[in-house]
């Protein structure tokens, strides 16, 4: 007779197990971890160059830069001087947890993560793939330019269900598009009430400020949640003992 | 096409699995897994890439079964349970209200596992020294010789 395991296992359950352990060293390093996830050319690089330009001067932070084959976001990134760690894909679409660790160990050869406020995950180019592979972060960011047309909240729902934060970028390109970004918002609250939505150009700088508001509260949240979990954070000794482990 | 990822971190997921039955490796007959209609996974090609990922492995010759799981949403205006339609934008018939609570749909999960143990299998067979047990002896020896699953990429 053949025996039977009954699981309720993830599918990704290796993933997902990686992916806890980043959160784990996230949390003892008391940082915020952001996945930013969009088509290609939806505008992550571009959000990024502006926020991390402007929020420099409130938070140290640090970039795992994903890319399939080229190097050339994380060299734009680095150029606002902010230190960011490419990952090359090769041929995967995504960035996965264990990507992501290896890019940790990376960064630690440079800084010292417990002193970052904000970790930013630029996920690769993609609306199908990225929603499914949990990398550690605490929230998950997905962009959406107006130029990509009203439906795709309908078309690639996976991704904006599992969105916190929705962006809809490129809005000053809107007196020129037969597109309404009232519909983008309703067809993106549809199958996600729940996710915030902020309307960003990069080019003038509109929409950032609500947009950092809403990273400052999460900045908040997170932190006092790792307070909660963590009652003696500045303990160094914790998060050398994970990296250790 | 993500379904060879979603494969190769299935595969490692059933190593974890498998290294709980250590040292004995089990011979895996039927993977059972359950995939949602709201997730970016397509049955026909996971199956497709199982097939072909597995063959030089420990798991060669399991089979994997996927059973769908309906999406099912709802109503939080008036409770009904309702199936979203993508051409309805997602949206509750009786109350128009977005999809907010998903019931069923968001699953990716390995259900079960069936099973042998060589030296376990059927006693009467083992006791008789039947040809199925040699069988499955010489199976067994075949699969534990077999290369080991190529590592995830992402690994």
């Amino acid at each position: 007779m053949p025996l039977e395991d009954s699981l309720g296992l993830n599918l990704l359950a290796a993933n997902q197990h990686q992916a806890e352990h980043n959160r784990a060293h996230f949390d003892a390093w008391n940082l915020l971890c952001l996945n930013v996830m969009s088509s290609p050319g939806a505008g992550k690089t571009a959000m990024l160059e502006r926020s991390l330009a402007d929020l420099a001067s409130r938070w140290q932070m640090a970039v795992l830069e994903g890319d399939m084959t080229t190097q050339l976001d994380a060299e734009r990134l680095e150029a606002v001087g902010v230190p960011v760690v490419p990952i090359t894909t090769g041929r995967a679409c995504h960035l996965d947890a264990a990507m992501v660790s290896g890019g940790l160990t990376l960064l630690r050869q440079r800084l010292d993560p417990a002193d970052l406020d904000l970790l930013w995950v630029e996920n690769v180019g993609n609306l199908v793939c990225p929603a499914e592979f949990e990398v550690g972060e605490h929230r998950k960011v997905a962009l959406l330019s107006v130029t990509e047309g009203d439906d795709k909240p309908l078309k690639y729902p996976v991704m904006f269900r599992e969105a916190d934060c929705v962006l809809i970028t490129k809005v000053d390109l809107l007196p020129y598009l037969p597109v309404e970004v009232e519909r983008i918002e309703a067809h993106i609250h549809q199958v996600n009430p729940r996710a915030e939505v902020f309307q960003l150009s990069a080019i003038s700088g509109v929409g950032f400020a609500a947009w950092h508001d809403w990273l400052q509260r999460q900045r908040d949240t997170t932190a006092s949640a790792i307070a909660v979990s963590h009652p003696v954070r500045s303990d160094q000794a914790s998060a050398a003992a994970l990296v250790g482990a | 096409m993500h379904e060879v990822d979603m494969t190769k971190c299935l595969l490692l997921s059933l190593q974890e699995w498998k290294l709980q039955h250590a040292p004995r490796i089990p011979v895996v007959k039927v993977v059972h897994l359950q995939v949602g209609d709201f997730t970016c996974v397509e049955p026909d090609a996971l199956r497709f890439t199982y097939a072909a990922a597995v063959q030089t492995t420990w798991l060669a010759g399991s089979e994997l079964r996927i059973e769908p799981i309906p999406l099912q949403a709802r109503c939080v205006v008036c409770q009904a349970t309702y199936t979203p339609n993508p051409q309805q934008a997602y949206q509750s018939p009786c109350c128009n209200h977005p999809m907010e609570e998903i019931l069923s749909g968001r699953e990716l999960k390995i259900r079960s596992i069936d099973y042998v143990f060589p030296e376990a299998a059927d006693p009467a067979q083992v006791a008789s020294g039947g040809e199925a047990s040699q069988r499955l002896s010489a199976s067994h020896r075949q699969q534990a010789e077999a290369i080991a699953p190529e590592p995830c990429p992402v690994a």
